[in-house]
């Protein structure tokens, strides 16, 4: 007591006062620009982030791309680190294979549902669905994996295959080679379900940027709700599903276990849907912990990352300043 | 004219769009039945309390005796020190970003690289960490996959708590900001307080993320048959668990990985109720 009274005199003066001790306003407002500095400095992470990761990926791919021409790593179809030879392409191939297989079979879908929710459907069945569908985005995709290992890889090896195989074969797209089921189909049909809840949402978003009296103009002079959605409502927001669609599919285009699980890993460039494919991720994430030893390995597997990345920021870029630019319209 | 509808052309197209629409509907739903019926029907058979208690003894991996006690703990412990981490980054941003800078310009530039930080495939935050660690000179750790996952989720959670903190009633900051409080005292005081079970269910999310994700752990921290007692000791995790069991020949270890796919639903799923559930809870104590 008597250490306190003598050394804060300010303090025993608010004590004395009443029970209230509050600081100065000038210590608080000294402390609002300590942390407004300390924010600002916080809210940089994301900036440096970013570039950070295009900065030490560019670095570590460098050593390969200074001995080989960009043209014979994106185009090479023999992958043989050991002898230097490094052909991206069957990766590459790869990757769009499975990826457009789970757009094409995600899409159609995932339209007509976020139209249901948006256009038909009642309140109660929103408020349903809503949790159901976080729910299939929260499942974590290495359980998607097990889920396509059990499920679809033996359904597909066993009737989807030999059958198309049998009546569609001589079409190349469908001619079936590979009785395992470990194949692009299998891969695609896993990503769709994995992307569905994604393209759901943002369509559901982008439809709802409508306005209500649009709707209800076109209802009034008597069109079903079909022509009204299929005349109205979709034109006005043709770029922010394709938006939607482009940003499922660089989601696609990145996903990791769930494919590599299913898709068989063969390297080569495939032509039939139910050929193995080995796309870039999974590539990465087989080969990272034995690279060490071979010269350049490394150098070549961080180039597959930098692709990766530098696809998947484009698509991201363009798509999501298409929807900020829809989303924002119905801010007013 | 009578009430009597006149079926016409755009009639029937309207019945069948609306019921390809329904079926649509129900086929993403049924995805979801069915991906939840193929874990609980395959997992829980194979599910002891010894798999879960224990962790892997001499020749797990073999069919022997164990579980994968190393394997819960350690995403859990990765899970939650990442998104410990991550709150502590990305709370400020939400706030900075909310209270400070609105929709300014630098704001709108911060959104738009969190949105691009989040379409970043899990693989190439691994890629990234590991080759910054090796250029550190630190080994696959727990606190490398903490901090990678940190890294991982941070966008998510930012996304997720700037969406929930756009919803915070102006009159309510008005209010506090006109009887002299700073921004400072307001972001902390107000809409913390007001906002929190927005916050909290940002966080969930950004945790169930972390503890599922595979790529960007399977070089940074490493697998281990023990449970990580240091932040430098290597730390396994369920889903890596998973797809070790699941790669043996064995099928009585391809058993267990259909359990340890069921133990990682089971938390997932237990987040994202809880999470629901907490925020109901919650908002009851926010001005409405």
């Amino acid at each position: 007591m008597y250490h306190n009274s003598t050394n804060n005199q300010q303090h025993t003066e608010s004590q004395s006062e009443g029970r209230f001790s509050r600081p100065s306003i000038p210590s608080r407002i000294n402390h609002e620009r300590r942390a407004r500095k300390v924010f600002f400095f916080i809210t940089l992470t994301p900036i440096i982030l970013l570039v950070g990761i295009i900065i030490a990926l560019v670095i570590r791919t460098w050593p390969i791309l200074e001995k080989y021409p960009l043209k014979e790593l994106l185009l090479g179809t023999v992958w043989k680190p050991q002898k230097g030879l490094f052909g991206f392409f069957p990766f590459i191939s790869g990757t769009l294979w499975v990826t457009l297989v789970g757009i094409i079979i995600a899409v159609p879908p995932c339209i007509f549902t976020a139209i249901y929710l948006s256009e038909y459907a009642r309140q109660i069945t929103r408020t349903i669905a809503k949790p159901l569908l976080d729910l299939l985005a929260a499942i974590p995709s290495v359980v998607y994996g097990v889920w396509g290992l059990v499920a679809i890889v033996p359904l597909i090896g066993n009737h989807i295959s030999p059958f198309l195989g049998k009546y569609l074969g001589f079409i190349p797209l469908f001619s079936s080679e590979n009785p395992t089921g470990y194949s692009i189909l299998a891969g695609g049909i896993v990503l769709a379900v994995m992307i569905a809840p994604f393209i759901i949402s943002i369509i559901f978003e982008v439809l709802s940027t409508v306005p209500k009296g649009v709707r209800e103009a076109n209802l009034a002079l008597g069109a079903t709700r079909w022509q009204t959605v299929h005349a109205v409502v979709l034109p006005k927001v043709i770029p922010g599903i394709g938006a939607g669609i482009v940003l499922g599919a660089t989601r696609a285009l990145g996903e990791t276990m769930a494919v590599l699980m299913v898709a068989g890993n063969v390297v080569q460039v495939p032509v039939s849907i139910f050929d193995a494919a080995y796309p870039l991720p999974a590539l990465i994430a087989n080969n990272y912990g034995e690279m060490m030893s071979i010269p350049l390995y490394d150098a070549a597997l961080m180039g597959a990352a930098l692709l990766l990345l530098i696809v998947i920021l484009l698509f991201n870029i363009i798509s999501n300043l298409i929807l900020k630019g829809i989303l924002k319209r119905s801010w007013g | 004219m009578g009430l009597k509808k006149h079926w016409q052309r755009r009639h029937v197209v309207e019945a069948i769009f609306k019921y390809v629409m329904l079926i649509s509907f129900v086929l993403v739903l049924a995805c979801l039945g069915y991906i939840l019926w193929t874990v609980f029907s395959k997992g829980l058979p194979s599910l002891t309390w010894a798999m879960i208690s224990q962790t892997p003894k001499g020749g797990y991996y073999l069919g022997k005796e164990g579980g994968i006690l190393n394997a819960i703990l350690g995403s859990l412990y990765l899970a939650m020190g990442g998104t410990l981490l991550a709150v502590l980054i990305g709370l400020p941003i939400a706030l900075y970003l909310q209270t400070y800078l609105r929709k300014s310009h630098w704001g709108k530039f911060i959104r738009i690289s969190l949105d691009i930080l989040w379409g970043i495939p899990s693989i190439v935050y691994g890629a990234f960490g590991f080759s910054v660690m090796l250029a550190v000179g630190m080994r696959s750790s727990l606190l490398g996959g903490i901090i990678v996952l940190a890294l991982l989720e941070l966008p998510i959670m930012v996304r997720a708590m700037d969406e929930v903190l756009q919803q915070m009633p102006k009159d309510l900051e008005h209010a506090a900001l006109a009887i002299g409080a700073t921004k400072l005292e307001v972001a902390l005081k107000i809409v913390v307080r007001q906002m929190m079970s927005g916050i909290i269910s940002a966080i969930l999310l950004a945790f169930g993320r972390g503890i599922g994700d595979a790529a960007s752990v399977l070089f940074t921290a490493g697998y281990t048959d023990r449970v990580p007692t240091s932040l430098t000791n290597p730390a396994a995790s369920l889903p890596l668990a998973i797809f070790f069991q699941l790669s043996t020949p064995f099928p009585e270890v391809q058993q267990r990985a259909y359990a340890s796919a069921l133990v990682l639903t089971i938390i997932v799923l237990a987040v994202s109720l809880g999470s629901r559930w907490l925020s109901v809870r919650l908002s009851k104590y926010s001005i409405k």
